[in-house]
């Protein structure tokens, strides 16, 4: 990859430490991808802020960084790992909320806006079409590519932090036009369509595919399905974006088997002690249409409802929290069921969701066992 | 030889051999460095001080800091050889000070498990 001679300058310490250790992400990435040269970019959202995934050594390193660095451009930040508003409920030791506390601190104190969101293409402005931007949350990167008419790469928590630092990424992969044609089409042949179906097409495609994949088949997606698709897509491997229509190359079906087989890898109980709705975080149109599906209807078991923070003074505007609450459920904001230390494998068996890329971190991570099933089920079966 | 340079470095130790991609964020403990996915054929073993060769890295974006947080716990592998270099490993070993190079098929599958290499990520070359 070429360098200006300032970029090199900066590769070289002659402008700090913090720049130095930028360009040293930049450079490496680079070359992994086979870039040719660094290109400006307008806006980093970042992963990598959860205590439970980071841990210590994330806390040490961004709170050292946090001394002298700051964001270049217009940055964003994923969840983290509680609500700070409703932590005292959940019996956190002080560690994890020492340590949360500090990561919170050392991205606002760069210059991130304190969004803790997975879901920035739904409650920030975009910028005008083919922007490059810098987007490190999986299902944001695919949502941003296939949905949004922006680009970026799919990238690391690190890669988007060096964005964020520098202002640039490398020139490689989504971010060239060519690139973007996918070379493999998956046809949509199952019966069932609802978002666990797509979240589930999302799962399997991502398997199967390269850096982007053509999808035909679907005629409409609403934008629950949507971000379910991307969700599962991000989960499973590496592609960062797909198409609605037949590409040229090799041409996949997806159809009823692959739906059995592809949530009898996700869903491993018939039931679950509790309910979490998101991950991806609800937007304001699905809270919306929650409250009035419940009309009147209470769940039957505790049911966690992630939302980012943005759209909490409208949620109280229109009453949802209030009939929200009547009904059981609990909102939770800046956080999400992905990585959670909500949930507690000594308190809790198994948990009902409809998120795709919820039930593969519950079972990974939370090693908890997982109720795969779509809303109007979880509505039918779970309230009264 | 071709080996392509993604981190400068270099380290000389013990292969450890996979053709499993590794999701580093759920499938390695990063205090340990040992491999924690039940369905991986490295599961139970440790990376920490070995050559990891593995195809690439797979998962969640936030795989970069359990790379970094590995090296913080002293359980990092000494270098990483891979057959395609996905951004999360790259920027991982980046910020780690982990050797880590790009090895071409052939080169790569004549790497065998327990095998006494070096890697050496500034000349590249592996002997």
């Amino acid at each position: 990859m070429e360098l200006t001679k300032e970029e090199e300058a900066m590769l070289d310490g002659k402008h700090g430490e913090t720049l130095a250790l930028a360009y040293r992400i930049l450079a490496a990435i680079g070359e992994a991808t086979g870039a040719d040269k660094l290109i400006p970019v307008e806006w980093a959202h970042l992963s990598g802020v959860n205590y439970n995934t980071i841990g210590d050594a994330g806390e040490t390193f961004l709170s050292h960084l946090s001394k002298d660095a700051k964001f270049k451009i217009k940055t964003t930040v994923n969840p983290m790992g509680f609500d700070f508003d409703n932590v005292s409920k959940f019996g956190l030791d002080e560690e994890f909320i020492t340590k949360q506390q500090s990561i919170k601190h050392s991205y606002q104190k760069m210059g991130a806006s304190p969004s803790f969101s997975c879901i920035p293409y739904e409650i920030f402005e975009l910028p005008k079409k083919g922007t490059q931007v810098s987007f490190a949350e999986s299902n944001a990167a695919i949502y941003a590519n296939s949905i949004s008419d922006l680009k970026t790469n799919k990238e690391s928590a690190l890669s988007a932090l060096a964005s964020a630092l520098t202002g640039k990424s490398p020139h490689s992969d989504l971010r060239e036009e060519e690139n973007r044609k996918p070379d493999l089409t998956i046809r949509m042949r199952a019966e069932s369509v609802d978002e666990v179906t797509y979240g589930l097409l999302g799962y399997f495609a991502g398997k199967q595919a390269g850096s982007s994949v053509a999808i035909s088949g679907i005629k409409e997606l609403d934008r629950r399905s949507c971000k379910s698709l991307c969700a599962g897509m991000g989960t499973s491997g590496s592609c960062g974006m797909f198409t609605l229509d037949e590409g040229e190359g090799e041409k996949i079906d997806f159809d009823q088997k692959e739906v059995t087989k592809m949530r009898d890898e996700l869903n491993t109980s018939e039931s679950g002690d509790i309910i979490t709705l998101g991950s991806p975080q609800l937007g304001l149109g699905e809270i919306s249409d929650l409250v009035a599906r419940l009309k009147g209807r209470s769940f039957k078991k505790h049911c966690m409802i992630f939302c980012p923070r943005a759209i909490q003074g409208q949620i109280h505007n229109l009453g949802y929290d209030k009939e929200l609450n009547r009904a059981g459920g609990e909102l939770l904001y800046d956080c999400c069921t992905c990585l959670t230390p909500l949930i507690d494998k000594k308190d809790v068996d198994a948990v009902i969701t409809n998120s795709v890329k919820g039930a593969y971190y519950l079972r990974t991570s939370n090693g908890v066992d997982v109720n795969l099933k779509n809303l109007n089920r979880i509505v039918e079966e779970e309230t009264q | 030889m071709n080996i392509k340079i993604i981190v400068r470095g270099k380290a000389k130790g013990t292969v450890l051999y996979t053709r499993h991609p590794v999701n580093f964020l759920g499938g390695i403990d990063k205090k340990t460095g040992q491999v924690r996915d039940r369905n991986h054929d490295l599961f139970g073993k440790s990376i920490r001080d070995k050559i990891l060769v593995f195809p690439n890295g797979v998962g969640s974006s936030v795989g970069a800091y359990t790379i970094y947080s590995l090296k913080y716990n002293k359980s990092a592998p000494l270098a990483m050889v891979c057959l395609k270099a996905d951004i999360t490993t790259a920027s991982g070993c980046a910020i780690s000070n982990i050797p880590l190079v790009v090895a071409e098929k052939k080169e790569y599958e004549s790497l065998k498990d327990c095998q006494e290499i070096t890697v050496d990520a500034i000349e590249g070359k592996i002997l």
